[in-house]
C-alpha cells in the first residue's frame, strides 16, 4: 500500500517537472482508465463527426468546395485513426472501442446529433465546431501523457485548414444574396449554442476538473474554454455581419470578457443521455458501416494467413 | 479451409439497450487487430522518423495503407512499415541501469577538454 | 476551328464525366468504408479523380467561352449530355462491388492516360501526365483489394466474383470507338481505343488469376453511355450533384 503510494507521489512529481508519460511507464490505473475513456471519446468524436459533413458531400455547390469538404471530412477519419492508436497504447484494441461505441456504452461529442440541414451548416460546423474543437486540442498538445500529446500536435497541424474552410464558406454566403446570408444566419442560429456546450458542463458541476488539470488533460477549465471562445469568436461574426442567437450578450470592459446568456443545460443533458435529433441516426450508420464491413477485413485476415502459409511452406521445400 | 474464419461461428447477438439494431460480438476482434508502427523519411538526406500506427493485416496492406494515411500532405518520400510485435522494447522500469551510466561520461563530449581560447580549427 | 472545338470540349467530357461520376459514387463512402484505413484511401482516389475532373472542365469551359465554368459544365448539364460509361454510375452495392468497378475503370484508364501524355493537345497531355501516376497507384490498390478479396474467405470470393459478374458486361462500351473519339484519334489528340484493349485485356487476366476469380462469359451489355444514354441511376446522381446549383441558380459559393 505504501509503496503505492509513494509511487503515485513520484508519478505525480513527473508530471509536475513537465516530463511525458509513456505507454510503458508505470502508471496509476485511474490515469490509465481516464486516458482511455478520454481519448477513445475523442476519438468516437472524430470519425461520428465525420457523419453529418459527409452528409453533404455529394452536394457541394461547386467541385472547389467539393474536394476542400472531402478532403476535410478525410482528415477526420485520420483524425479518429491517430487517437485510436494513442489508445491502443494503453493495452486496449480499436475493436474494444468501437465495440463501445457501438453499443452506445461510450461518448462522444453531442454537436454531432445535430442535422446539417443547409450547406451554411458546413460553414458553420468548420468555423464553430472546429474552433472550439482546436481551442481544446491546442491545449492537449501540451498533455502528460505522450501518445496523446503527439497525436494532438499532428492534429492541430491538419486542423488549421478546417476552420478557415468553414469560415470561407461562411464569408462567401455574407457577402452572397440576402437569400445566402440568411442562409448563413439561420446556420449560426442554430450552432451557436451547441457550440457553447462543446466544452461541456460548468465548473460547479464538472467533478473531474481537478484530477484532469493535475493530470495536465485540461490546463484550463470548461469555463474559461468557454469564455476564450466567445471572446474570439464575436468579432468573427461581426465581420460577417451575422450575430449570435443570444440576448444578454454584451461586452463586459470591466472583466475585458464577453458576458453571455445562460446555456439551456436540459437540452444539453437530454442530448448526452441519447435524445438528441440524430443520436439514433449517428449510431445506426456507425454501426452499419461496421456490420457491413465485416466480411472485407474477415478476407483481408484470411488472404493475409494464406498468404504467409504459401510462404512458408515455399520457405521448408 | 480457413481456419481462422470467425464467420463460421455461431454469430452472437446481443441487443443493444440503446438503439434496435443488433451487435454482432464476434465481429469484434478484442485482443486486437496487427499494428504496424510508420516510419517516414521527409526528404533525402533525413532519416526516416516515426510518425503513428495503424491497423493492417500484411506488410503490402500495411505499406498502402500507410501511404493513404500518412503522406497525404507531401509528407514523405521513402516509407517504412514494421509490425509492432517485432519491435523489442527497453523496460522502463530498467531505465536506471540502462541509461544513467552514460551519465557521468562528461569525457566524452568536446566540452570536457580545455583548450586556449585562441587555438582555431580544432 | 468552330467545329475542330466542339469534338475538343465533346472528348473532353468524355475523358472527364468518367471520373466525375465515379468521383462522386466513391465520395459517398466517405464516413461508411469497412474500416479507417480504407475509407482514407477510397476518399484519395476520389478526391484524385475529382482533381481530373477539374483540369478537364476548366479547360472545356475556356473552350466553350461565355459563361461557362468548370461548375457549370459539372453541374448544369442536364441527363442526356452526360458522356461517362455505364461502369462508373453503379452503386456501392458492397464493397466487391467498389472494388470491382475500381478496379475494371483503372485498368481502362491507366493505359489511356499512357496515350494521352503524347496527346497532340498540350493540355490535354499535361493533365494525362500528372494523372498518371494516380491511375498508376489506383491500379494497385484496386489490383491488390480484388486480390484480398477474390482470394480470402469463401463468403468474399463469392461476393467479389458476383460483383464482377454484374459489372463487367458494362466495360466493352469502354473500347466502342464514338465519333468523336474518332475524330480525335485521327488528329493525334485523343487515344487509340484499340491498342488500350489490348492492354487493358492483359491486366485482366493477370489480376483476375491471381485473385482466383473467372472472366465472365457474359455478353457485352448494349450501352451507349458516351452518347448520353443511361442508367436509370442516373438521375438519381444528379438529384444531388446538382442540388445547390439548381435550387440556388447564379450564386458564388
Ligand atoms: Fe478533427
Ligand atoms: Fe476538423
Amino acid at each position: 500500500m505504501e509503496k503505492i503510494v509513494d509511487q503515485e507521489a513520484a508519478f505525480q512529481a513527473r508530471i509536475d517537472a513537465g516530463e511525458k508519460i509513456e505507454p510503458k511507464d508505470w502508471m496509476p490505473e485511474k490515469y490509465r482508465k481516464t486516458h482511455i475513456r478520454q481519448i477513445s471519446q475523442h476519438a468516437h468524436s472524430e470519425i461520428v463527426g465525420m457523419l453529418p459533413e459527409g452528409n453533404w458531400i455529394t452536394r457541394t455547390p461547386t467541385l472547389r468546395r467539393k474536394v476542400g469538404l472531402l478532403a476535410k471530412v478525410q482528415d477526420e477519419a485520420g483524425h479518429g485513426l491517430y487517437l485510436y492508436s494513442a489508445a491502443e497504447t494503453l493495452g486496449i484494441s480499436r475493436d474494444e472501442l468501437f465495440h463501445q461505441l457501438h453499443i452506445g456504452k461510450a461518448k462522444y461529442s453531442s454537436i454531432f446529433n445535430y442535422p446539417t440541414m443547409t450547406w451554411a451548416d458546413i460553414g458553420a460546423i468548420g468555423w464553430l465546431v472546429d474552433g472550439a474543437a482546436i481551442i481544446n486540442q491546442v491545449m492537449l498538445t501540451r498533455t502528460s501523457f505522450g501518445p496523446y500529446a503527439r497525436a494532438m500536435v499532428r492534429i492541430c497541424k491538419e486542423e488549421s485548414f478546417h476552420q478557415r474552410q468553414g469560415y470561407e464558406i461562411m464569408l462567401t454566403l455574407c457577402e452572397g444574396t440576402p437569400e445566402q446570408k440568411a442562409m448563413a444566419q439561420d446556420a449560426l442560429n442554430r450552432w451557436w449554442w451547441p457550440s457553447l456546450m462543446m466544452f461541456g458542463p460548468r465548473d460547479a458541476e464538472s467533478p473531474n476538473t481537478e484530477q484532469s488539470v493535475k493530470w495536465k488533460i485540461k490546463r484550463k477549465t470548461n469555463d474559461e474554454l468557454r469564455q476564450q471562445f466567445i471572446d474570439i469568436t464575436i468579432p468573427q461574426a461581426e465581420i460577417l455581419g451575422i450575430t449570435v442567437p443570444d440576448p444578454d450578450l454584451k461586452w463586459n470592459e470591466e472583466r475585458q470578457h464577453y458576458d453571455f446568456g445562460e446555456i439551456d443545460w436540459d437540452e444539453f443533458w437530454q442530448v448526452v443521455k441519447g435524445n438528441g435529433p440524430c443520436n439514433k441516426e449517428r449510431l445506426q450508420a456507425r454501426n452499419d458501416a461496421w456490420n457491413n464491413g465485416a466480411w472485407v477485413r474477415n478476407a483481408a485476415r484470411a488472404h493475409a494467413e494464406k498468404r504467409a502459409e504459401k510462404e512458408r511452406t515455399a520457405e521448408a521445400s | 479451409m480457413q481456419k481462422n474464419e470467425r464467420k463460421k461461428k455461431e454469430p452472437q447477438k446481443q441487443a443493444n439497450l440503446f438503439t434496435n439494431y443488433t451487435i454482432i460480438t464476434n465481429q469484434y476482434n478484442m485482443k486486437g487487430n496487427p499494428i504496424w508502427e510508420v516510419f517516414i523519411r521527409s526528404k533525402n538526406g533525413l532519416e526516416h522518423r516515426h510518425v503513428g500506427s495503424l491497423h493492417a493485416e500484411d506488410a503490402k496492406m500495411a505499406m498502402e495503407n500507410a501511404r493513404d494515411v500518412y503522406t497525404r500532405r507531401q509528407e514523405g518520400v521513402s516509407i517504412w512499415v514494421v509490425e509492432s510485435k517485432h519491435i523489442t522494447a527497453s523496460n522502463p522500469s530498467e531505465n536506471g541501469e540502462m541509461f544513467d551510466p552514460a551519465k557521468d561520461k562528461a569525457y566524452r563530449h568536446p566540452t570536457f577538454y580545455d583548450l586556449p581560447d585562441e587555438l582555431e580549427h580544432i | 476551328m468552330e467545329n475542330k472545338n466542339k469534338s475538343l470540349i465533346d472528348y473532353l467530357l468524355i475523358l472527364g464525366d468518367n471520373s466525375l461520376i465515379l468521383g462522386h459514387r466513391l465520395s459517398e463512402l466517405c464516413g461508411h468504408g469497412p474500416s479507417l484505413e480504407t475509407d482514407i484511401a477510397l476518399t484519395n482516389i476520389s478526391l484524385d479523380l475529382f482533381g481530373q475532373v477539374r483540369s478537364y472542365f476548366q479547360y472545356a469551359a475556356e473552350l466553350t467561352g461565355g459563361e461557362a465554368t468548370e461548375d457549370t459544365i459539372a453541374m448544369k448539364r442536364v441527363d442526356r449530355e452526360y458522356r461517362h460509361t455505364w461502369l462508373v454510375e453503379q452503386a456501392n452495392k458492397d464493397f466487391a462491388y467498389v472494388i470491382g468497378r475500381q478496379f475494371l475503370f483503372d485498368a481502362f484508364h491507366l493505359p489511356l492516360l499512357e496515350q494521352l501524355v503524347n496527346s497532340k493537345d498540350e493540355m490535354i497531355a499535361a493533365v494525362a501526365a500528372k494523372s498518371i501516376k494516380e491511375s498508376r497507384y489506383h491500379l494497385r490498390f484496386s489490383s491488390s483489394w480484388m486480390e484480398r478479396l477474390g482470394d480470402g474467405t469463401q463468403e468474399s470470393h463469392q461476393r467479389m466474383q458476383t460483383a464482377i459478374n454484374d459489372l463487367y458486361p458494362f466495360t466493352y462500351e469502354f473500347f466502342e470507338e464514338t465519333a468523336t473519339e474518332k475524330i480525335m484519334h485521327e488528329a493525334g489528340i485523343g487515344a487509340n481505343l484499340k491498342t488500350i484493349e489490348t492492354t487493358y485485356r492483359q491486366t485482366i487476366k493477370d489480376v483476375f488469376a491471381k485473385a482466383n476469380l473467372e472472366i465472365p462469359s457474359a455478353p457485352p451489355r448494349k450501352t451507349d453511355g458516351k452518347k448520353g444514354i443511361h442508367s436509370e441511376q442516373l438521375g438519381f446522381i444528379l438529384a444531388e450533384l446538382q442540388y445547390m446549383q439548381r435550387a440556388y441558380p447564379n450564386m458564388t459559393w
